[in-house]
């Protein structure tokens, strides 16, 4: 397992993480989209731990509520609350096969969902529209398709 | 340092780790309740936005690819009809305006003999909206021009049909837009046909008129203006329509459902408004062009506008004879969406006559 063999990905797959949360769906679909960034972060922090550490989660999320526009230390809080969950089950979840880890993925990201609803009820925000609460299934769909392809990119074909 | 299987994690790691999450959390929610409150961390947000601009940029691409595609792939036989439609709806504008200058003048006279203020020109820019979407708990627009064309905080926002919202905040090459559907934005406005005060709340998706006492004047398809009371907007902009009214929870007062006079999840542009004090005629000029309700919003607009100075009630009287007078009614005509592109020119050329007709002043040749 050859790491940082390719010492740009990192970066970039972040990159496409953030602009895909920001490019524009139909409106219907919008509260379905995933937590692309989160999903990301969690393939770096299973995989190829030690790259980033909780202050580079912190300031990942910074940037992202810049870019999105929402509450400044919003996704900070919610990125950094994950990278704990993470790095507490990462041993664990490492070895899980890909359907119980898509599970694993779907319950953090429905765990983000909630902290996020609770940050955004404590700032007196609307409640989010109920299609969102599927937003976590679908990032848990998407899990394996952007673990392979990541893990395709990073570590060359493997099969 | 990266254990491969099983618990045996030093304690002492593990306490710090969590005391380091700790530290995270406070300090996120410390910068979440400053961004929420104190102003000079939106200043520095603003600044530090800077740095998003260019993933804005990358990501409004797509979006912007597939217009231009979807625009060449356009056939011909769809652009000759719009064409057509567009014809039509000149000719039935050209004849509107003509109408339209004669109600113009006869609104200068009144003016004159009201001894109103001057009313500057309206100065409109027409923005490009860039196409990404933001957080979607608030009702926002980014648009494609920032400080360095001229956007400033707080201006208003408008459509061909009315008020879109204003200006939050101002970057270098973009802008933020809060929605008047936005659930903290409210708008005084006021009912263009008798001239109610009351105001507009967003409400997320739709408009809602809060606290209207049992016994006001207001029924269902009333148009609602800006009143242009707080000076935050100029008045005499269509708001919406009151499309129901329903007592609110106390019983005592009734609360309306607006239907938004502009188009606020269509178009490619909006219009800034420029300029401090906006002429009331040129929202006029640009409300015409969609024929809704049987044209009141031309006319209404300007008596509201008037009104500012004087007291409340008097536009009351100047709209009655004034809304009734444009009669062109073809109610279908123009309403095939108009295109952005043209509107807006249309829109701004059409005002500058009518602009200069408002000012009693200068140029008052086509006015008399």
């Amino acid at each position: 397992m050859s790491r940082a063999r390719k010492p740009w990905l990192l970066p970039v797959s972040l990159l496409l993480g953030l602009l895909l949360g920001l490019l524009p769906l139909p409106e219907a679909v919008v509260p379905l989209r995933p937590y692309w960034l989160a999903l990301v972060l969690a393939y770096w922090l299973l995989e190829d731990h030690g790259r980033i550490g909780l202050g580079g989660v912190f300031a990942l999320g910074l940037f992202a509520d810049l870019a999105y526009g929402s509450l400044l230390g919003e996704q900070a809080l919610r990125l950094s609350a994950m990278f704990f969950i993470l790095q507490r089950f990462r041993a664990q979840m490492r070895f899980y096969p890909m359907p119980q880890q898509a599970l694993a993925i779907g319950g953090l990201l429905l765990n983000d969902m909630i902290l996020a609803a609770a940050i955004d009820f404590a700032f007196g925000g609307p409640p989010p529209p109920w299609l969102a609460w599927l937003s976590p299934l679908v990032g848990a769909v998407l899990w394996p398709m952007l673990f392979v392809a990541l893990d395709a990119v990073r570590v060359g074909r493997r099969r | 340092m990266p254990p491969y299987a099983g618990p045996p994690v030093a304690r002492s790691d593990d306490i710090a780790g969590t005391v380091r999450l700790l530290a995270c959390i406070l300090l996120a929610i410390g910068l979440m309740v400053l961004d929420h409150q104190a102003q000079w961390v939106k200043k520095a947000r603003g600044h530090a936005e800077l740095l998003v601009e260019p993933l804005w940029e990358v990501a409004g691409m797509p979006a912007q690819l597939g217009r231009t595609v979807r625009d060449d792939a356009a056939t011909l036989g769809r652009l000759t009809k719009e064409n057509d439609t567009l014809r039509n709806a000149l000719l039935i504008e050209r004849a509107r305006n003509a109408r339209l200058q004669a109600a113009a003048a006869e609104n200068a006279r009144l003016r004159g003999l009201l001894g109103a203020a001057e009313q500057g020109g309206l100065d409109v820019q027409l923005a490009p909206i860039l196409d990404i979407a933001l957080d979607p708990n608030r009702q926002r627009l980014t648009l494609d021009v920032g400080a360095s064309a001229g956007v400033r905080e707080g201006q208003a926002v408008i459509d061909a049909g009315g008020l879109i919202g204003q200006v939050t905040r101002v970057r270098r090459s973009s802008a933020e837009v809060l929605l008047l559907t936005d659930p903290s934005h409210a708008v005084p406005v006021a009912v263009s046909r008798n001239g109610i005060r009351l105001v507009v709340y967003g409400r997320g998706d739709h408009l809602e008129l809060a606290n209207i006492p049992m016994s006001a004047d207001v029924k269902v398809g009333d148009l609602i203006v800006t009143s242009g009371l707080g000076e935050r907007f100029p008045p005499g902009f269509p708001v919406g329509t009151v499309s129901r009214l329903e007592p609110d929870a106390s019983r005592t007062f009734l609360i309306g459902v607006l239907t938004p006079a502009a188009q606020l999840d269509r178009g490619r542009d909006v219009l800034l408004l420029r300029g401090r004090q906006v002429a009331a005629q040129a929202p006029a000029a640009a409300a015409t062009g969609r024929p809704d309700p049987g044209a009141s919003p031309g006319p209404a607009p300007a008596s509201a506008g008037a009104s500012t100075p004087a007291a409340g009630t008097a536009p009351a009287t100047v709209t009655t004879p004034a809304a009734s007078a444009p009669a062109a009614p073809p109610a279908s005509a123009p309403r095939s969406d108009p295109p952005p592109a043209v509107s807006a020119p249309a829109a701004s050329a059409a005002n500058r006559p009518a602009a200069g007709m408002a000012s009693p002043a200068p140029a008052t040749e086509p006015a008399r």
